[in-house]
């Protein structure tokens, strides 16, 4: 039997601290959907989506109402887009066929206008990485990611070129929203086949016809927490933050299962994420600040974050019969107001940011630069960025803005939960020469590991 | 509704007259059954929690919903609904 302190206690931290299920992500395989006419193509996508995902948003608002907890977001995401448009020309009417989709199933962003490229890329992923800056600026709700990256194939420095080429053209084709194209674009090392979470997410070559993956969150009930046992050693710190991990956890499979069950689909996973949005109390940042840091991005920040990442995974992991996605905690600079805050302070750097990245669940996310940065630069921040993931064994991500007509010390405004960000430096030194190269930076050695 | 057949009732707010009586109406309008109910006043401020079964409801889980809600609004108090398996979830291993 539950006491009235636990339920009022589960009150309080939805109240209060901001706690929410982040994400329902339906994720649908269209690999049956392959065909050589681009219009059937397109038609069967889209029919497949709308027929599969038909209630998911209205399944998402029941059992929000059923069990009086928020569910922000109820998303799609599908098999990447270069697996299936290899016998068409042109991935472009895909990627119109999955915004009407996304449309008319209510939803708020669908994944998967992705390729996997880490060894090498086939004409079809060339055409779609090409295709980026026109699919993402001519769309509502469409997001694309690219594998670069594995720690079994090392990086693929033509593809990583070639990306930095294709953010700068989407950040000019969005210049007069800030270059907001580039927040919906991942650029991955090791990416996983089931994440919940936007703009990453797509529905790996791996998985079923279909699963239901959630991502949780809770940095406010976290932050709450540890405001309870300030000036206790790092063991009472890594104690209370598994404890309401597992809590919050518990809450996503529970609403991961009813979910699955309500709308007839396998149950996937829970990404057992710590992720902020800009509002007041729902930050990463101010959790390690409440560790004891002055600012985030101090010395010791690595430190502090690499604590929290690792206790949320064990208090997560026993809450919920299958862990995946991304689990961990993520550090949106542009969606995190202690990250803005910490930036506009100057106590935040890129360079302090890639660091933090070796301990953290992603990556180098919603980072805006000047609209000046070379594509050279862009792609040189990626390699760095994925030389991380690929030689740690990790997921590394990368999502930068370099916003046209801005520069360093200016703000750039996304809204909604993308926030804004102040824009930061980049080295001003070239990395042309290097970038020029191409070919393939090989995979790291597994043994004598130091 | 499935096998969900319990849910908890909380009500937050500064306390007046007729509360739990307003409250009780509604529910056994809607063929609820009260199961416990534990309620503190704290300086002024009502605290209730009330364990219901809902496994034979007049009307959906929706409309009982949306009839708290908007008592609440009307005594100018916050009374919610919400199936009982979330604080099982979180609170019981």
């Amino acid at each position: 039997m539950i006491n009235t302190g636990e339920i009022l206690e589960t009150l309080r931290m939805i109240d209060r601290e901001k706690l929410d299920v982040r994400t329902i992500t339906m994720g649908i395989s269209l690999l049956d959907c392959v065909c050589d006419d681009e219009r059937r193509l397109a038609s069967r996508i889209f029919h497949r989506i709308a027929t599969r995902a038909e209630h998911l948003v209205q399944v998402g608002e029941e059992i929000e109402r059923d069990f009086g907890v928020p569910i922000v977001n109820k998303r799609i995401s599908v098999t990447p887009v270069a697996l299936i448009a290899g016998a068409v020309r042109d991935p472009l009417p895909i990627a119109r066929a999955l915004d009407r989709a996304a449309r008319e199933t209510g939803v708020n962003f669908i994944g998967g206008y992705s390729a996997l490229v880490q060894k090498g890329m086939t004409e079809a992923d060339r055409r779609l990485i090409n295709s980026l800056p026109q699919a993402l600026s001519e769309t509502d709700f469409l997001c694309g990611s690219v594998n670069v990256a594995t720690t079994r194939a090392g990086i693929d420095m033509d593809a990583v070129k070639l990306l930095g080429e294709s953010i700068v053209a989407l950040a000019e084709k969005t210049g007069e929203q800030g270059g907001l194209g580039c927040a919906k674009l991942v650029v991955f090392a090791n990416a996983v086949e089931d994440n919940p979470f936007m703009a990453g997410a797509f529905h790996g070559p791996g998985e079923g016809d279909c699963a239901i993956n959630v991502g949780v969150s809770g940095p406010g009930t976290v932050k709450r927490a540890l405001e309870k046992v300030k000036g206790e050693p790092f063991d009472v710190v890594a104690e209370t933050v598994k404890r309401t991990a597992f809590r919050v956890t518990r809450i996503g499979q529970l609403v991961a299962r009813e979910a699955a069950r309500r709308l007839n689909a396998p149950f996937g996973i829970v990404d057992l994420s710590l992720a902020p949005t800009p509002t007041v109390g729902d930050s990463v940042a101010h959790i390690l600040e409440e560790m004891g840091l002055e600012k985030c991005g101090t010395h010791g920040s690595t430190a502090a974050l690499a604590l929290l990442n690792d206790a949320v995974k064990k208090g997560g992991v026993m809450a919920s019969s299958h862990v995946g996605g991304l689990s961990g905690a993520f550090i949106p600079l542009s969606e995190d107001i202690g990250m803005i805050e910490a930036a506009k302070a100057g106590a935040l750097t890129l360079d302090k940011l890639e660091a933090m990245t070796c301990v953290c669940s992603v990556g180098l996310d919603m980072i805006a630069v000047p609209g000046d940065t070379p594509p050279s630069t862009i792609s040189a921040i990626l390699a760095d960025e994925a030389a991380i993931g690929v030689v740690n064994n990790k997921t590394t991500a990368v999502r930068i803005i370099p916003v046209p007509g801005k520069k360093v010390g200016d703000v750039v405004e996304f809204g909604g939960l993308l926030g804004h960000a102040p824009v930061i430096p980049v080295h001003p030194f070239s990395s042309e020469a290097f970038i020029a190269r191409g070919g393939r930076i090989p995979a790291p050695m597994h043994s004598l590991r130091n | 509704m499935g096998s969900i057949s319990k849910a908890v009732v909380t009500v937050l707010g500064f306390d007046r007259k007729g509360i739990i009586a307003r409250v009780s109406t509604i529910l056994y309008e809607r063929g609820i059954n009260i199961l416990d109910i534990s309620q503190t006043v704290l300086d002024g401020y009502f605290n209730m929690v009330m364990m219901v079964d809902i496994s034979e409801p007049v009307g959906s889980f929706s409309q009982l919903s949306d009839e708290l809600n908007a008592l609440g609004e009307e005594l100018g108090l916050q009374i919610r609904i919400q199936k009982s398996e979330i604080f099982e979830a979180m609170h019981q291993v």
